[in-house]
């Protein structure tokens, strides 16, 4: 049996005229984040006032689209209302499902509010069926984001253990850490994933041309330098280059993206019921791209079935936006662990 | 205030593991955390070998936690929780999930809330706790501010545990990078960890100490190290502080730490005392809500 009618598309908008390209390029579903650090994704000039939200929400309603809404940091008791003020302002808006990483504000939201669909970010780190299992029976949580760290038989494996859909990501920048289990931001910058909602955060960031060529630091950490002929990538902490022993390399990850285009009947099989692309911090014309491409690709699927092949104006496409313009199935691919 | 020795976080034969908690059961340290905690290859240590300790362990007057996996990844990883979890004999430190759901399961009342099950709250905090847990590891991240909020706000108060020494677990990740560093799988790591007895040094292009490699786990290259702020955790009524394995001057630094907590020496000579104990240069910055890596001096 294959479950390829079922697989929903979940795209990133991190601004109302990205919410309105990636319906119009065919997601099946949006994901969104409000103003402030209830999100993994906070940052300057990304995301949603209550005014933009409201509009966001209607028009993809008016469209027959979904639109999820991410909060998906971890509270703490000095600011825990701004995310039960957020979750109820989500209910009251009509977001067809919240995602949650906090186990608090998951039995917040179902007693609060127990129609809200709740989804488990990819921040809950749960990589195992027991794990999801649990985040279901305690709070009827119906829908898991997988983290980054399984291979393919292994999410195969968690899919038959669990009545909870699973989403794995398809696209689009690669965290190499466990998510939710990373706090080398925290450790650089004292600003986290987890409790921000910000990694490497661009204010810590500083680029300096130097007679060694171009540096890149954050808080003051050296995190790589580039020659005239190279292109100098953002300082995200876990991609840059680095001394272990005699070699200086790219020690945790190269600059790459993820991309799982190839193995989406191989997803599909599986079972996994939606796909996510990352990237709420990306232009307009980012999730335009990748949107289409992924929306033709599922509809090939949908269509051809066994004889699905992946064309190779969808990988050019792709790797035109992708991070160091190159990509990676990063853990479904077991050697690259 | 009693004081716990964290799980070990390295790859070491196994001779090496016996004497080191051999020696361990002769120090002062209250509690000790057994098991692998960070890599399902890790094989030196068999099961039976973690139960042998922890049984010495505990014939020397010790509390002995047993410390799940923090990732888990196969059913052969869940059936080492099982194991750890169906055994009558000794408390286990849930560091995932799928260990909470294992022990909600099998009816345990008295588990650990491991530093990676991230409890920043007081509500998540009274969720673990009615399912059981009555000691919370703090996340090293967490500051004491936020600690001191979520205490207030619980509904029933756990025992509070907070790492006060050692290179900080920061990371963990499904590619092992000590396999990477020799070009090499995960699969067929040649267990590389074995001759790195405190990881792999990564410093910067210009020299810096900044992290560790640890195969699937990135520590802090600094040593965090609270005792200078020993007054404050006591006044935040920390119950038990946490000190992570290194492999040189254990007992030395185990000792320290029992006679500071016993106010045989004050907090700023025994953290003058310690210096000569670390591998590498202190920093405290999480406590105060700062960037990890960073040093404060408590005021005079």
């Amino acid at each position: 049996m294959t479950a390829n009618h079922l697989i929903e598309l979940v795209c990133p908008a991190g601004s109302l005229p990205a919410l309105k390209t990636a319906v119009d390029a065919g997601a099946d579903c949006v994901y969104v984040g409000f103003k402030n650090a209830t999100n993994a994704r906070n940052f300057t000039g990304l995301n949603f006032t209550d005014a933009s939200m409201r509009e966001g929400i209607r028009y993809a309603h008016d469209r027959g689209r979904k639109v999820l809404l991410a909060l998906n940091t971890y509270p703490q008791a000095g600011n825990w209302p701004e995310w039960t003020k957020t979750i109820d302002a989500a209910a009251d808006m009509g977001v067809d499902a919240v995602i949650l990483a906090d186990p608090g504000l998951m039995r917040y939201a179902n007693r609060t509010h127990p129609d809200l669909r709740l989804h488990l970010s990819v921040q809950g780190s749960a990589t195992s069926y027991e794990a999801i299992n649990f985040y279901h029976e305690h709070f009827g949580v119906q829908r898991a984001v997988l983290p980054r760290v399984l291979s393919l038989p292994q999410v195969e494996h968690v899919i038959k253990k669990t009545p909870v859909e699973i989403e794995v990501f398809g696209f689009g920048g690669l965290c190499v850490m466990v998510e939710g289990r990373c706090s080398l931001s925290a450790y650089a910058t004292g600003e986290s994933p987890n409790c921000n909602g910000a990694c490497s955060p661009g204010k810590h960031v500083r680029w300096e041309q130097t007679a060694q060529g171009m540096e890149t630091r954050l808080n003051g950490i050296l995190i790589d330098r580039f020659t005239d002929d190279e292109r100098a990538g953002y300082p995200t902490l876990c991609k840059g280059r680095f001394a272990v022993g005699d070699d200086t390399y790219y020690a945790i990850e190269e600059p790459t993206s993820l991309n799982t285009l190839e193995l989406l009947p191989d997803l599909a099989r599986a079972g996994v019921r939606a796909i996510k692309i990352e990237g709420r911090q990306r232009s307009p014309a980012y999730v335009q791209q990748v949107t289409r491409v992924w929306r033709a690709a599922i509809d090939r699927l949908k269509a051809d079935g066994e004889r699905f092949a992946v064309k190779p104006e969808w990988m050019a496409a792709l790797n035109n936006v992708s991070e160091g313009q190159s990509h990676t199935l990063g853990a479904y691919y077991r050697p690259w662990k | 205030m009693k004081l716990a020795l964290g799980p070990h976080q390295y790859y070491w034969p196994r001779q090496a593991m016996m004497d080191f908690y051999g020696n361990v059961a002769e120090s002062p340290v209250d509690i000790v955390y057994v098991g692998e905690s960070v890599c399902s290859r890790r094989h030196e240590m068999r099961l039976e070998d973690w139960f042998d300790v922890a049984r010495v362990l505990a014939e020397a007057g010790k509390e002995v936690v047993f410390s799940s996996l923090v990732l888990i990844e196969s059913e052969s990883d869940l059936k080492v929780l099982r194991k750890l979890v169906n055994q009558p004999d000794f408390r286990v430190e849930a560091n995932d999930m799928a260990a909470v759901q294992a022990l909600v399961r099998a009816g345990h009342k008295h588990w650990v809330a491991g530093p990676t099950l991230n409890v920043f709250n007081p509500e998540t905090m009274n969720v673990f706790a009615e399912q059981g847990a009555t000691r919370w590891a703090v996340p090293p991240e967490m500051a004491r501010e936020a600690m001191d909020g979520l205490l207030t706000g619980c509904a029933v108060r756990p025992e509070v545990e907070v790492t006060a020494y050692g290179r900080l677990p920061l990371a963990y990740s499904a590619r092992c990078f000590t396999a990477r560093h020799f070009n090499l799988q995960k699969d067929t790591c040649e267990f590389r960890c074995l001759q790195h007895a405190e990881g792999m040094p990564l410093k910067t292009r210009e020299g810096e100490a900044f992290l560790t490699l640890n195969g699937i786990q990135t520590q802090s290259a600094k040593v965090y190290n609270l005792l200078g702020d020993l007054p404050a955790l006591k006044a935040s009524g920390v119950d038990v502080l946490r000190v992570l394995p290194q492999s040189e001057s254990m007992p030395e630094l185990l000792a320290l730490f029992r006679r500071a907590i016993d106010g045989e020496i004050t907090p700023a000579e025994a953290f003058e005392q310690s210096q000569a104990l670390m591998p590498e240069a202190p920093c405290n910055g999480f406590w105060h809500g700062k960037p990890g890596l960073e040093q404060y001096v408590a005021a005079a």
